[in-house]
């Protein structure tokens, strides 16, 4: 089998205040899988991904982002390959135009001149957002600033992109948007979310993540509708939302 | 949400003062700040003059007057200062309308008074004139360290959301019966200014985060 794009082992973590996030995680992403990593709040999701582009360092385990390992000399190679849109796009997007906040990425890579350009418009145009090139990002709506989000990591051509919590504070219409904009897009996804609707109908594999440990690993699908699992792990699905009416999502 | 352009300051405009070049504009506020400031202030024709310039560059702006002045109230704690001069400096004193003031207070209040007045005026016409990205832009080509003009622009970027953050946590409080103007609840309102701190350092930190998740490196490419 070809390297897995995202590669993880045993990897734990403890902040230096003692309390320990992670405890022996294994999650393997392969390219052009959509892979939902799930679990209750505090189960160390946002953890994880701050080791998957190395600003937080393993404890113990490793992280190989298409055979690099996660370290010190690599990390701005790793951080070309792994690009995270954080939950808050106040907090990413900070200069005077979406156009410099889509260019600050790949300008830190080097690129400059035309090719620069180019990369902004075609993230841009990837999320539907070229025509607001020009305008401040915090006077466009919560759903067009999430857009731009991504679109400054897009620009970056990374090997993964990794979302946490994609579908968080956005109305129906935005959050339907930006899953159209996830399924055009030909990259590999790992996205953080406790919006189980939103998982099945994204991704067809889940990962869940518990009190720092991986508990199970599979189809979507197959970890909605096992009510064992859900109730186990403090996760649960909307009133009234049946999985059954959905189905599962071919592999 | 989504149209809007532009600070609060900023009136939309294609004057030729708008679409003269930042750093021009910031160095000719500079010049007649310290012309003004230079000027002796028993020279009182003088300072008629500075007001029709400056009153000319605005009719050219084409931004109302009525737009400048509301904006002006952020010199009124200053003119109240001014006012108070002549009642408490010392010296020969002048009866104006039956009340004994001070001559040097009146002259020192006059001076405050016209002086601040030109100055905010003058810096207001810059800011309405201006886009803030634009401001930044000429004082990047007027050569200020690259450090300074970044956190200005941050602090440009983010006074919208810190706001917005401080609106939300005083209505928050108005709705727990909380009146953030009576002194009795300054405490609790001290305490939401140290939360809002805390928050916006917290801000900070991820944003910085998110800058090293794109690859940055220290320097603005």
């Amino acid at each position: 089998m070809s390297v897995p794009v995202l590669d993880v082992r045993g990897l734990a973590y403890a902040y230096p205040d003692g309390h320990q996030a992670l405890f022996g995680v294994d999650l393997h992403v392969r390219a052009g899988e959509r892979v939902a990593l799930l679990g209750p709040n505090g189960a160390g999701k946002t953890t994880l991904v701050l080791h998957l582009n190395g600003i937080l360092q393993a404890g113990a385990g490793s992280v190989e982002v298409s055979g690099l390992p996660v370290a010190k000399p690599n990390l701005k190679e790793i951080r070309r390959r792994v690009g995270i849109v954080f939950q808050d796009p106040d907090d990413q997007l900070f200069m005077g135009s979406v156009r410099a906040d889509v260019a600050f990425g790949p300008a830190n890579l080097g690129i400059s001149g035309a090719e620069l350009e180019a990369r902004v418009m075609t993230a841009l145009e990837q999320v539907g957002m070229a025509e607001y090139a020009d305008r401040p990002p915090h006077h466009l709506s919560f759903g067009q600033r999430r857009r731009v989000a991504v679109a400054t990591v897009l620009a970056m051509q990374p090997e993964i992109l990794v979302l946490d919590e994609p579908s968080s504070n956005l109305d129906p219409a935005s959050r339907r948007e930006l899953a159209d904009i996830l399924r055009s897009l030909d990259v590999t996804v790992l996205m953080v979310t406790h919006d189980l609707p939103y998982a099945l109908e994204l991704c067809p594999r889940s990962v869940v993540l518990s009190d720092g440990h991986v508990v199970a690993d599979g189809p979507t699908y197959d970890m909605l509708t096992d009510a064992e699992l859900m109730r186990a792990h403090r996760l649960e699905l909307p009133v009234g939302f049946r999985p059954e009416s959905i189905g599962s999502l071919p592999p | 949400m989504g149209a809007g352009h532009g600070h609060r300051l900023h009136y939309h405009g294609h004057s030729a003062v708008h679409r003269a070049p930042a750093h021009l504009k910031i160095l000719a506020l500079v010049g007649f700040m310290l012309v003004v400031v230079a000027t002796p202030r028993e020279w009182y024709p003088v300072f008629g003059g500075y007001l029709l310039v400056l009153l000319g560059v605005i009719a050219v702006s084409r931004v109302p007057f009525g737009y400048l002045a509301k904006r002006m109230v952020i010199e009124v704690p200053f003119l109240v200062f001014a006012a108070l001069m002549p009642f408490v400096a010392t010296g020969p004193r002048v009866e104006v309308l039956g009340v004994a003031l001070s001559e040097a207070g009146l002259v020192a209040a006059w001076g405050l008074a016209a002086k601040g007045t030109l100055g905010v005026l003058a810096s207001l016409t810059l800011a309405a004139t201006t886009e803030s990205a634009d401001v930044l832009i000429g004082l990047q080509r007027l050569r200020m360290p690259a450090l300074i003009v970044q956190i200005m622009g941050f602090m440009i970027r983010y006074l919208d959301v810190v706001t917005a953050d401080l609106g939300r946590m005083i209505t928050a409080m108005r709705s727990r019966g909380v009146d953030p103007r009576s002194p009795r609840h300054w405490p609790a309102l001290a305490r939401t200014l140290g939360a809002l701190f805390v928050r916006s350092y917290e801000r900070g930190e991820r944003v910085h985060l998110a800058m090293l998740s794109r690859g940055y490196d220290g320097t603005l490419k």
